[in-house]
């Protein structure tokens, strides 16, 4: 494979000086050249001038090469088979997959088997996560009991026991009376609702409506599912005053209708996934399985619209939407395969094309990926600042690759992705501190010869 | 043979506490007061209503209430006769206005009604010729809960004037919440509502009240603390999550009482759901918890408004407002 997983190393207690960095921080919206001191796991000091004569004696340095270093991702929506379905991913192999991705934090879906509507089970992630030893991870407690979008889950235990949001995963709330409730009850723990908008009596097909689908033959579901559900619950927030955050927004309309929320001072906050903004239904020609996502992809106007979104601040957020489905989900036909892809591995790659073609600023990225959904969630990571933990990505901007199934370091290979070109890779991914992923090219051995 | 007492507060009907002025309200609790010595002595009885009929007219289930009104009625001499709509001819399909008009025939002189929609009182006392007494219409008032409860404090209290009260619970469906914020407020206490945000009703801030979505800040300094009953149909999942979820969180214990005033008296109209919205070591803490004082003072309370509604009247009939 192409690089190391650093799972044992002990954490280095003392002070490390990253040096000769291009540091982005993208709470200060800024880009330089400079140097990052991290002491007992934490950032001790940053900035263009620091150590700008060298490092001084006594304090490990590691030469990061022009190299970009910025907080490391925060990805808010990630699912993996455990407990459940580990066949697919566990919390481990989908840590080591977040390290190799430059992920440093991850809020893990509810939609497991059981579902996370029990405190006990906000609990075993954490637990998982303290013995895994990979990136900081985070659970989100089931909005509603079972998941069955009836009755509300017992928020107030859950968020006792860790739990940093509430959603019921890719399940809309179809009944407006249980989610009016469930903004409503929230309030008292001022918790945060995700919410998928798609509303569920229009979204029984495979696909979106349109040509594609009616060559194809498919079933298919019309991007209105989405925005009138938006418009819903952008009016329940309005009555209730909770906190909602609505996740992957995938079509132009839901980006306008959000937009003029904003405008009115409403407080609501929307992310998308890489399949939203990189990819458009022509994906699934050809009957790819491995492109059908919920929603499904959209128009090639409804992807221009997304990235408009996501320059112009309306998106708020970017999530890797990774779903692992093994082969007997995914090799059968289109309308019986199970939907989502991979993509922690691909999250970072994938979203760097909105700087490669000149849409975003890397700082600007940055926020979609870190600092904004780490302030969403109440994360501690996800920014530069003195204190803040050491979770830090270092990565090649430029570094050319294509993304082939067989390299996945996750468990499933059902990546939309496959066999695209893209540009940055991830050198080294930092938790507290601690290197846990290395790629090949950035050993020590290498930096040496 | 009409007994008339000075300060006795005279009034057509008791369909609510919204309205009343705080001379009615403190006339009504003087009155109560002489009732309570009567209670605890060996002879209860006095004929201060003998000859007057009160009919209780229970649309919905209820044993305290009904029998503390019937206690009170026989008390002061009156003929009681309970209406078991169980089996009457409301289960036969009759109209609520049918049932009043059938019951005003028999000339009674007071009606006391349950019912579980809010504004029904109101309705049947609109078509009837003697004096209605509400005793709970579904959401909307239940106004001699409202007095016992304020008796209570005043004579723990010595008054209620500056008191801070908070009224706690299932906010939404209670009727005891909305009679006892209008008392309470109409006599200068301060109130305050603590719920999940779930069971507070739209803009009750508009009735003068705080609102609050946790105990911790809701019980702060407070002198009481009302909790309300949770109504087991609420409790899975449609309002709240689950029975233990809302007793960590809006169920009164020790833990959630310390930042109350030393001496907070504890209230409950009760039943009460042990477990639920109250922890039994509260319930039967002898030191603040007067939930069975209500349950005396209920009998006095019930006693004063029978006699001014309908103790200085020679004949019912034609004589209402």
């Amino acid at each position: 494979m192409s690089g190391d997983i650093l799972r044992g190393a002990p954490p280095h207690a003392g002070s490390t000086a990253y040096i000769n960095a291009r540091i982005i921080d993208p709470t200060n919206d800024s880009e330089y050249s400079g140097a990052v001191l991290i002491s007992d796991g934490k950032i001790a000091d940053f900035g263009p001038n620091l150590f700008a004569s060298g490092a001084p004696y006594g304090i490990q340095s590691v030469d990061c090469r022009g190299f970009y270093l910025a907080p490391g991702l925060v990805d808010a929506r990630v699912h993996t088979g455990e407990p459940g379905e580990e066949h697919k991913e566990t919390l481990e192999s989908a840590g080591i997959a977040a390290a190799v991705g430059g992920i440093t934090s991850m809020v893990l879906l509810p939609d497991n088997d059981p579902p996370f509507d029990d405190a006990s089970l906000i609990e075993f992630v954490a637990r998982r996560a303290r013995q895994i030893k990979l990136a900081n991870m985070y659970a989100y407690g089931a909005l509603t009991a079972g998941l069955d979008g009836k009755e509300l889950a017992e928020i107030g235990l859950l968020a006792e026991a860790g739990a940093v949001a509430f959603t019921d995963a890719d399940h809309a709330i179809g009944n407006a009376q249980v989610l009016r409730r469930a903004l409503y009850y929230a309030k008292a723990f001022d918790a945060l609702i995700v919410h998928l908008p798609q509303e569920p009596s229009l979204s029984g097909g495979h696909m979106t409506s349109g040509e594609m689908a009616t060559r194809l033959g498919l079933a298919s579901n019309p991007p209105l599912a989405e925005v009138m559900m938006v418009e819903r619950d952008i009016r329940l927030v309005e009555m209730t005053g909770g906190r909602l955050h609505l996740t992957k927004i995938s079509t132009a309309e839901s980006v306008k209708v959000i937009a003029s929320a904003k405008a009115r001072g409403l407080k609501i906050t929307c992310d998308t996934a890489p399949p939203y903004f990189a990819l458009n239904d022509l994906a699934v020609g050809d009957y790819r399985t491995f492109g059908k996502l919920v929603p499904p992809l959209r128009s090639e106007k409804d992807r221009e619209a997304i990235v408009e979104g996501l320059k112009s601040g309306v998106i708020d957020a970017i999530v890797s939407d990774h779903r692992p489905q093994d082969q007997d989900s995914k090799r059968v036909p289109f309308a019986q395969a199970g939907p989502g892809g991979i993509g922690l591995e691909t999250l970072l790659p994938v979203s760097l094309e909105l700087v490669h073609n000149g849409q975003l600023t890397l700082p600007r990225l940055f926020q979609r990926l870190s600092s904004v959904p780490a302030g969403l969630f109440s994360l501690p990571g996800g920014k530069l600042a003195k204190g803040a933990p050491a979770d830090l990505v270092l990565f090649d901007a430029d570094f050319a690759w294509k993304i082939d199934r067989v390299d996945f370091w996750s468990k499933t290979k059902n990546s939309p992705f496959d066999e695209r070109p893209v540009q940055g890779r991830v050198m080294a991914t930092i938790v507290g501190g601690r290197t846990i992923y290395r790629h090949d090219s950035f050993t020590p051995a290498a930096a040496a010869a | 043979m009409t007994k008339k007492r000075a300060g006795v507060p005279r009034l057509p009907h008791l369909l609510g506490i919204e309205g009343l002025s705080p001379e009615t309200i403190s006339g009504l609790l003087d009155l109560s007061e002489s009732y309570i010595d009567q209670n605890r002595s060996l002879d209860k009885r006095r004929d201060l209503l003998s000859g007057r009929t009160v009919i209780n007219l229970f649309f919905e289930n209820s044993t305290r209430t009904r029998t503390s009104f019937e206690v009170a009625a026989k008390r002061l001499g009156a003929d009681v006769i309970n209406m078991d709509v169980a089996t009457s001819s409301v289960r036969k399909g009759e109209t609520l206005l049918d049932t009043a008009m059938t019951l005003n025939a028999m000339r009674p002189d007071a009606i006391v009604v349950r019912h579980a929609e809010s504004g029904a009182v109101n309705l049947l006392s609109q078509k009837v010729n003697c004096t209605v007494i509400n005793a709970g219409d579904g959401q909307h008032e239940h106004p001699t809960q409202a007095l016992l409860d304020a008796l209570t404090i005043r004579r723990r209290r010595g008054r209620l004037q500056g008191l801070l009260v908070a009224i706690c619970g299932d906010i939404m469906h209670s009727r005891v919440a909305r009679s006892n914020i209008h008392l309470l407020q109409i006599m200068g206490a301060r109130v305050r509502v603590v719920g999940p945000p779930t069971l507070m009703p739209t803009d009750i801030d508009k009735m003068g009240v705080e609102i609050h979505y946790n105990m911790r800040t809701g019980l702060k300094d407070v002198d009481i603390v009302m909790m309300l009953r949770l109504q087991t149909e609420r409790m899975q999942g449609s309002f709240v999550p689950s029975i233990s979820e809302y007793f960590r969180f809006f169920g009164l214990d020790h833990e959630k009482l310390k930042v109350a005033k030393p001496d907070a008296l504890i209230m409950h109209p009760g039943p009460m759901n042990r477990g639920v919205e109250i922890d039994s070591e509260v319930a039967d803490d002898l030191d603040r918890s007067v939930i069975h004082e209500q349950v005396e003072m209920g009998v006095a309370v019930r006693m004063a408004c029978l006699e001014a509604l309908i103790g200085g009247r020679r004949n019912a009939i034609g004589a209402a407002a």
